[in-house]
Order: C-alpha cells, then sequence, then structure tokens
C-alpha cells in the first residue's frame, strides 16, 4: 500500500506505532458532492428488467417457442396439415407412418397426425377462455378484499373458501353431468367457476403487501381516491405474482380440459380433442400400438411450455433478485 | 491522548496485539466479476480495548468484521491481505478452525435483535446451546450457568426469564439476551456490529453502558461497527473511518473527533447530527423566515389562490385540541381491550416555523401525524387547519385541505411507487388536482427537481435507479409540488446516512426560508430537532411530557423523561475542539 503513516507521538512502544494516527492519501475518498447522481446506463422500469432479465433465459426461450408454435396451430392449422381429420377409412385402421401421415391411421383410420394438428385448438381455447375469466373475476374479489379489508375481505374470503374446498376435477365432473349439449364455452364456464378462489388469494396477498407501502399514503394524502389509488398504485404493483399464476395455471385448466375429455364428460366426441384421442386410444395400448402416445406428448408439451413460462417470469420478476 | 490509554498492565512496550489485520481485501462474485468490498484495511486490536470503525451504509465495515470470523454473506471471500488472530493467520485458515473459534474465542453481537433470535426455542434453550456448542457447560449446569450469564447482561428475574420466548422479550431484552449468548464463552474479542441501531436511545444507553461495564470487567476485547460517530467516539478509544472499502483515516478517538485530517473525515464530523449544536438559521434569520411565510400566504389570499374552502391564514397553522386516538384491539368476537395511542394531545404550529414531534417508539407521535394529516380520524379532540376542524371537511374542502398539508415519510424505499417514473411520481400531484397544462406542468415537475437539486434528466428515470437520499428528494418534490404551506415529516432523514441527512436537512431548511414553509417534524432523534426545530413536543406513552421552545428543552429540561432523552444522545457529552 502506497498510504503513508504519519508517526505524530515519539516511539514509545509497539502499540503506538501500530496504531498511530493514520491518515489516507486524499484520493481515496474524495468527498466531491454528496449523493451526487451518476445514470449512465439506459432507464429501466420494473418490466424493461424484467425483459432484459428474460432474454437470457434459456427456460424462458423454450417456454416462447413451444407457446408461439402451439398458438399458431391452433389458429391455423391448415398451415400445418392438408389432411382433413375427419376423413377417416377404416381400410387404414391401425395402419403405421407412411408418407403424407407421418404419425400413421387410427383405430377408425384417421390420420392421427392431422388429428393432433386439430386438437390444439381445444386445449387453447379452454386454458385461455378459463384464465381470462379467472383472472378478472379473481383479481376483482382479491384486489376489493385485500384493498377494503374488514367485513368485505371476510365474506369474499370466505366465498372464496368455500368454493377453493372443492376439488376442481370433482366439481366439474359433478356438474358437466348436468348439460346434455357441452361445447367448449360450457368447459370454460364450469372450470372457471371453481378456478378463480386460487386467483382470488393470491390477488388478495399481493394486494395486501403492496397496500402497506408508503406511496399508498401518500397517494391518499394526495387526495387521490380509494379506487384510484387502488387502480393506478396498488394493482399494478402486485401484478407479478398475478402473472405467474396465471401462466402456470393456463397449464393446468387445459390437463382439466384432457381429463374431463378422456373420461367422456367433457367435450362431446364429435369435437376433436387430444383428451379425447387419448380415451379412444387406450384400448389400442395393449397391442404395442404408440397411437396414443402422439396427442399425449403434444399435451405434455403444451402443458409444459406454459408452466415453465411460468417459472422463468416467476425468477424474473422475484422483487428479491431486482436491485433496489 | 494518555486519557484514551486504558490502564493496566497490558500497557507495556512489547505487548502483543489481539487481533492484527493487514492489507485485507474481500471481494463479491457477482455476473460481471469480482466486486471488490474492502479494499486493503489494516488495523490493530490490542487485548482488553475497544476499536471502533465507523462509516456509512456501503463502506464495507461490516464485511470487515464479518470477514473476521468467516461468516460472509453470499458470495463473499477473502481475496487477499492477513487477519492474524493471536498471531495465526485466519485468512487461510479451514471452516473447521472458525468453528473452534468462533464463540469459544470470538464473540458476536449482531445487529438486529429481532430477527437473531430463533422465535421457536426459548431464550434459556438458545443460551444454553451457546454453552454445550462451545464445550463449556453441559445439562442442570449448563441451565445454571445460562441464568448467571443472562443477569450479567442485566435483566432482572433471570432464572424466570430463562423459560420465556423470545417474543415475550422487548427489543433491548433481546440484546441483552444476545450479549449473554456473545459472551458466554468468555471470548477475548467481541464484534458488536451495529449492536443498538435498532433500539431507542434510552434502551440504547443502558445497554452499551452496561456492555461497557461487563467488557471492562472481564478484560474483552471489542470491536464495535457503527454509523453513529458520536457513539464511536464516546464508547471507543481507537477509531477506524472507513469509506467505500477503505481506510480513511485512523487514531485516537478524540483526536478524530476534535482534529480530523481528512477532507471526508472533516465532513463527517460536521455533519454528525450528535456532535452538532445549533440551530441552522440564526434567530435573526429565523424571524425573517416567519415574516416571509406571512407574507407568502397573504400574497397567496390576495390573488385568491387559497380558495373559499378555508377561512383567512392565522398566524398558528394547526391548532390541536385535546387530541387522543383509542384503537380497539380485538380478542375473539365480543371481547376487545381499548389500547390509547395518543392521549389529549394540545399544541399549536406558529406559521414558518419548525415544530418537533420526539419521542421513543411506541410513543404515538407518527398517529399525531397522521391525525394532522387527515388520514386517521381522532377518537376525541380536533385538529384546526387554518380555522376549520380538519374531521368535518366535504369532498371539496378535503381536497383543497391535501393541497395545503402534504406529508413526507421515513422509508425512502417505500415511499415512491416503483412503478411510475419520476416524472409522473411529480406531476401526480398536479394531475390529481388538474393544475396546468400538460406543458406547463412538465416545466413545473423540472423547476420541483431543480429545487431539490436533481438535474431533469432523472424524469424518465424509475426510483430503483436512485439511491435512498435522492428518493427523498424526490419526495420532497412531490410534497411541494401543490404549494402547500405545510409539511409532515414523519422520521423523514431517520434512514439515511449521515452526510445524506445533513444534506436534507440543509435542503429542507433552504426551502422553508425560500418557500415560507410550516415544519410539523416526527422525530426519534433529538440530535436532529436540535438542528432543525423552532419548538418541541417531548412525547411519552402518547402524552406530552413537555412543551417548550428548542433552546430551552436543550439549555434547561424541565422534565426528569426530557433529560433522559438528552443524556441518551450518544457523544453529547463530547465537547469538540475550536
Amino acid at each position: 500500500m502506497s498510504e503513508k503513516v504519519e508517526n505524530e507521538s515519539p516511539r514509545t512502544g509497539d502499540r503506538k506505532t501500530r496504531q498511530a494516527h493514520f491518515v489516507a492519501p486524499e484520493e481515496v475518498a474524495a468527498p466531491g458532492e454528496t449523493d451526487a447522481v451518476h445514470i449512465d446506463q439506459p432507464p429501466t422500469s420494473m418490466w424493461s428488467d424484467a425483459w432484459r432479465d428474460l432474454r437470457k433465459r434459456p427456460l424462458f426461450l423454450v417456454a416462447t417457442v413451444i407457446i408461439v408454435v402451439v398458438i399458431a396451430v391452433a389458429g391455423f392449422p391448415g398451415l400445418f396439415t392438408g389432411t382433413d381429420p375427419r376423413f377417416c377409412d377404416l381400410a387404414f385402421s391401425m395402419q403405421g407412418p407412411s408418407a403424407g401421415h407421418w404419425f400413421g391411421f387410427d383405430k377408425q383410420g384417421c390420420d392421427i397426425y392431422s388429428r393432433t394438428i386439430y386438437g390444439a385448438r381445444a386445449s387453447v381455447l379452454v386454458g385461455v377462455g378459463v384464465t381470462s375469466i379467472v383472472l378478472v373475476v379473481g383479481v376483482v374479489f382479491g384486489a376489493v378484499a385485500g384493498f377494503y379489508g374488514g367485513w368485505a375481505d371476510s365474506l369474499l374470503s370466505r366465498i372464496a373458501d368455500i368454493f377453493f374446498g372443492i376439488p376442481l376435477i370433482l366439481a366439474a365432473i359433478v356438474l358437466m353431468q348436468l348439460f346434455a349439449d357441452r361445447t367448449v364455452w360450457t368447459l370454460i364456464v364450469v372450470l372457471a367457476l371453481f378456478g378463480w378462489p386460487q386467483m382470488a388469494r393470491i390477488a388478495r396477498g399481493a394486494v395486501i403487501s403492496a397496500k402497506n407501502n408508503d406511496y399508498v399514503m401518500a397517494s391518499r394524502a394526495l387526495g387521490v381516491s380509494n379506487v384510484r389509488t387502488l387502480v393506478r398504485h396498488v394493482l399494478p404493483n402486485s401484478l407479478a405474482p398475478i402473472i405467474v399464476i396465471a401462466t402456470i395455471s393456463l397449464g393446468i385448466y387445459i390437463v382439466a380440459e384432457a381429463t374431463l375429455s378422456f373420461l367422456g364428460i367433457g367435450l362431446p366426441s364429435t369435437e376433436i380433442s387430444w383428451g379425447g384421442d387419448i380415451s379412444t386410444a387406450q384400448v389400442t395400448l395393449r397391442q404395442g400400438s404408440p397411437i396414443l402416445f402422439y396427442p399425449a406428448t403434444a399435451l405434455a408439451i403444451t402443458v409444459l411450455g406454459f408452466i415453465m413460462m411460468g417459472d422463468a417470469l416467476r425468477d424474473a420478476l422475484d422483487p428479491k433478485a431486482r436491485k433496489r | 491522548m494518555s486519557t484514551n490509554e486504558p490502564a493496566g498492565p497490558q500497557n507495556s512496550a512489547d505487548e502483543v496485539p489481539l487481533l492484527e489485520i493487514r492489507d485485507l481485501e474481500v471481494s463479491f462474485q457477482s455476473h460481471s466479476g469480482l466486486v471488490p468490498a474492502v479494499r486493503g484495511v489494516s488495523l490493530t486490536v490490542y487485548p482488553g480495548q475497544t476499536v471502533a470503525i465507523v462509516g456509512e451504509s456501503g463502506s464495507g465495515k461490516s464485511t470487515t468484521a464479518h470477514a473476521i470470523i468467516n461468516l460472509l454473506p453470499g458470495t463473499g471471500k477473502v481475496t487477499g491481505g492477513q487477519i492474524l488472530f493471536e498471531g495465526q493467520d485466519l485468512a487461510e485458515a479451514p471452516e473447521r478452525e472458525f468453528v473452534a473459534l468462533r464463540g469459544q474465542k470470538i464473540g458476536l453481537v449482531p445487529q438486529d435483535p429481532m430477527s437473531n433470535l430463533n422465535p421457536v426455542w426459548k431464550v434459556g434453550f438458545q443460551i444454553e446451546e451457546a454453552l454445550e456448542a462451545n464445550g463449556i457447560e453441559k445439562g442442570k449446569a449448563a441451565k445454571a450457568r445460562a441464568a448467571e450469564l443472562l443477569e450479567e447482561a442485566g435483566l432482572a428475574d433471570a432464572e424466570d426469564r430463562l423459560g420465556q420466548y423470545p417474543h415475550e422479550f422487548s427489543g433491548g431484552m433481546r440484546q441483552r439476551a444476545l450479549i449473554a449468548i456473545g459472551l458466554s464463552a468468555r471470548p477475548q474479542l467481541l464484534i458488536a456490529d451495529e449492536p443498538t441501531s435498532a433500539l431507542d436511545v434510552t434502551v440504547q444507553r443502558q445497554i452499551l453502558d452496561h456492555l461497557d461495564g461487563l467488557t471492562n470487567e472481564l478484560g474483552t476485547a471489542v470491536l464495535l461497527i457503527t454509523h453513529d460517530l458520536g457513539l464511536a467516539a464516546e464508547r471507543a478509544e481507537h477509531l477506524i473511518v472507513m469509506s467505500k472499502g477503505r481506510v480513511v483515516e485512523a487514531g485516537p478517538a478524540l483526536e478524530i473527533l476534535q482534529r480530523p485530517r481528512h477532507p471526508y473525515t472533516r465532513k463527517l464530523v460536521a455533519a454528525a447530527p450528535s456532535l452538532a449544536s445549533q440551530r441552522r438559521s440564526s434567530s435573526l434569520a429565523r424571524a425573517d423566515i416567519r415574516e416571509h411565510a406571512l407574507e407568502v400566504v397573504g400574497e397567496a389570499e390576495q390573488h385568491g389562490e387559497i380558495g373559499v374552502e378555508f377561512g383567512k391564514a392565522t398566524d398558528d397553522v394547526v391548532v390541536a385540541t385535546g387530541l387522543t386516538k383509542v384503537f380497539k384491539i380485538r380478542h375473539g368476537l365480543r371481547k376487545s381491550t381499548d389500547f390509547t395511542a395518543v392521549d389529549d394531545v394540545s399544541f399549536a404550529v406558529r406559521r414558518g416555523t419548525t415544530t418537533a414531534i420526539v419521542g421513543e417508539s411506541g410513543s404515538g407521535k407518527s398517529t399525531v401525524a397522521q391525525m394532522v394529516l387527515g388520514l386517521l380520524a381522532p377518537t376525541s379532540g380536533n385538529v384546526v387547519f387554518d380555522g376549520k376542524d380538519v374531521a368535518t371537511l366535504d369532498r371539496r374542502e378535503t381536497l383543497a385541505f391535501r393541497r395545503r398539508v402534504q406529508p413526507i415519510f421515513q422509508n425512502p424505499y417505500g415511499t415512491l411507487d416503483p412503478m411510475y417514473s419520476i416524472f409522473r411520481t411529480v406531476e401526480e400531484p398536479l394531475r390529481t388536482h388538474k393544475v396546468g397544462t400538460k406543458a406547463e406542468r412538465e416545466a413545473r415537475v423540472r423547476d420541483l427537481l431543480d429545487k431539490v437539486a436533481l438535474p431533469a434528466s432523472v424524469m424518465r428515470r424509475f426510483p430503483n435507479e436512485l439511491s435512498g437520499g435522492q428518493r427523498q428528494r424526490v419526495a420532497i418534490a412531490r410534497a411541494l409540488a401543490l404549494q402547500p404551506e405545510m409539511v409532515v415529516c414523519d422520521e423523514a432523514v431517520s434512514a439515511l446516512d449521515v452526510l445524506v441527512q445533513d444534506q436534507i436537512l440543509t435542503l429542507l431548511n433552504d426551502l422553508q426560508a425560500e418557500l415560507g414553509l410550516t415544519y410539523l417534524f416526527i422525530t426519534h432523534d433529538l440530535a436532529v430537532v436540535r438542528q432543525i426545530a423552532d419548538d418541541v413536543l417531548v412525547m411519552s406513552t402518547g402524552a406530552i411530557v413537555e412543551k417548550a421552545t428548542t433552546d430551552e428543552v436543550f439549555t434547561s429540561p424541565k422534565e426528569e423523561y426530557t433529560r433522559k432523552l438528552l443524556d441518551a444522545i450518544p457523544g453529547g457529552s463530547i465537547r469538540l475542539g475550536a
């Protein structure tokens, strides 16, 4: 070290030299302007920070690719196959893969590749539909309960608890039986009916932790009304966990749809869905046929994509990981 | 000089240091490589001596202390230098040796007494655990010894206390239990990392006095880590001043305080609130400010800016009478007990002055602030602002009231919405009250940022890019946006480092003179009060203990409690040389 040690007092012992008055050169900790503003990076908001972080995560990139492909397939199945999934010829029953029919044919003689492609739409529709309803209902209930507290909180939380206590699949099985002609929309409404309490809980917790911040108090002290404070300050700061849970549960609703269709009380057999195809394919499983493998894999990859996306978002939006 | 040397036989010429750190380097691993936290720090502690490391947050003082016992957080690593403890180099030692050393030879009193005791175990168990881990006592003997240690740490009824859980202890009691644990194995060195920062001043004084006595008696050397220069100078013989990972100045405590040589130390000593003794503006200037404040409000009235909602601006901006707040604490369905947070508090705040409300935690001072702001309804009594009772305002009047009274809060990290850019944050009050056009509002935001000495370039930034002091300056700009008459500062500078605190206090003082503001200043720190307040209310357990001018309180306090608070200001007794 180049720092000089000034020794004021005469050397009387070891202690004096070792603990003499030491002054660092002025360059060290030159006082300068107190708390000067040093900003040399581009402006960052929480979302742009999260985006920069996400771009570098393999988990996020893989999930994005999966989700984009699944949505494209669901939206425009015609781009991916020219074969009609409903054109079945028993002459082709159980035939293996061939040119133009990559996955082969099922027991009815339908093209499996085409059915897998067309099956994506039901899954994505149910997943997105249920999640949208759950988001709206859950966030409104949760935010009102969390922000206002008191009896509103007690009432809304107990209602949510009642629904929460009934397992999603069990409730859906019981309820779906009541409908003779089921469509995608019946399924969406039934799943949403029992799916919102989870979102309400998450939203309520996020709102409670956000509303205790001083900026909420400052906003009230400015004369901003309660509702506006909730919408302008509290909700935007509660979004991160809500988005994470929404993404993950989207995958779960797709699984629920497949489960119900598999059990025969989801979508009618006239609709093409992965769950229904898995169900019809299971009789062929014992013959060592791989038919079941195709819709099941498509389902697994789709769900994996959404759950991976949720995990990536959770990591990127984690407030503890962000710089203060 | 000689008064600083401890008496005793250790003071011989060939004395061996207990701890000697030479050119210590500590770095943290981050995404972009090694980030140095401690750079070439050297210090020496002799047996029985108290040495203090003083520095602001981020100066590396705690990191240095934790490096000694190899308890660096996260990715921290010693990357150079030597740590000689009793002649043995610890920088190279394996973990096994540290296990033997910690507790046994080097004790630690951690910073936060609230989180450093395990809430699921009884206090007695945790002391016994320390005794057993260091192989001192076992079983029944450990229990008896634990009681002795707790009593030694200054807790009455030690035996009964052993059976209690940490949540049954107050902060001060917990810190005493932690001291008992730290000293349980009779270590030669005790590292005390900000041992009293989370405690009230009077408790702080008691605990430090007790720790002093105890370590003197046992001959334990103490390495005290603190941000408070006054406290360090009062408790230690030798001071190490650190900044940004380096030692800036080191030497005998009094000498550094009275004759600081490095410009940084000089600045630090000048800013230390406990050592400063004067009101920032002279009484003459104070009279001018009061006059100016009356002029400002008079002009505003003439221009009709104040509106019809309020009567004529009065000399006393706020008059509180018999203010009482009772909270109901519910136990089950029907039962509830009353907790009186504020009990019959009356005061008046004169226009253009600063009134400070001082008290320890739980004194009800913040509750008073919330009632003055109209954010909490008083159980009885009232707050009259410019002649109107705040509780009876209708919607329109409330909005007008909000324009004229604005708060600044304590926590610089919570006071700004992290999703709002600085521009939106400062613009929000203007937008809410529909002031001016978009262009006018932007000009006003620029002007406000300029007033709090922030460049206009921060407008597009977000709070997480600014330091605590800078955020607090943004909060001040937001509070001033609507040109209020009164600003309520609730511990507005308590969370800031000394130099930044000094800067914010200067800023508040200048703004008061410039804009004719009236401040209600809530704080636990009497030292800050002396620098900024004209009148003082001392509060304790919800009631006003003493009400007087600042000079009266500091020169001739009438109440025992006020005297106790004054005595507890660390370093208050130290005379600074010319």
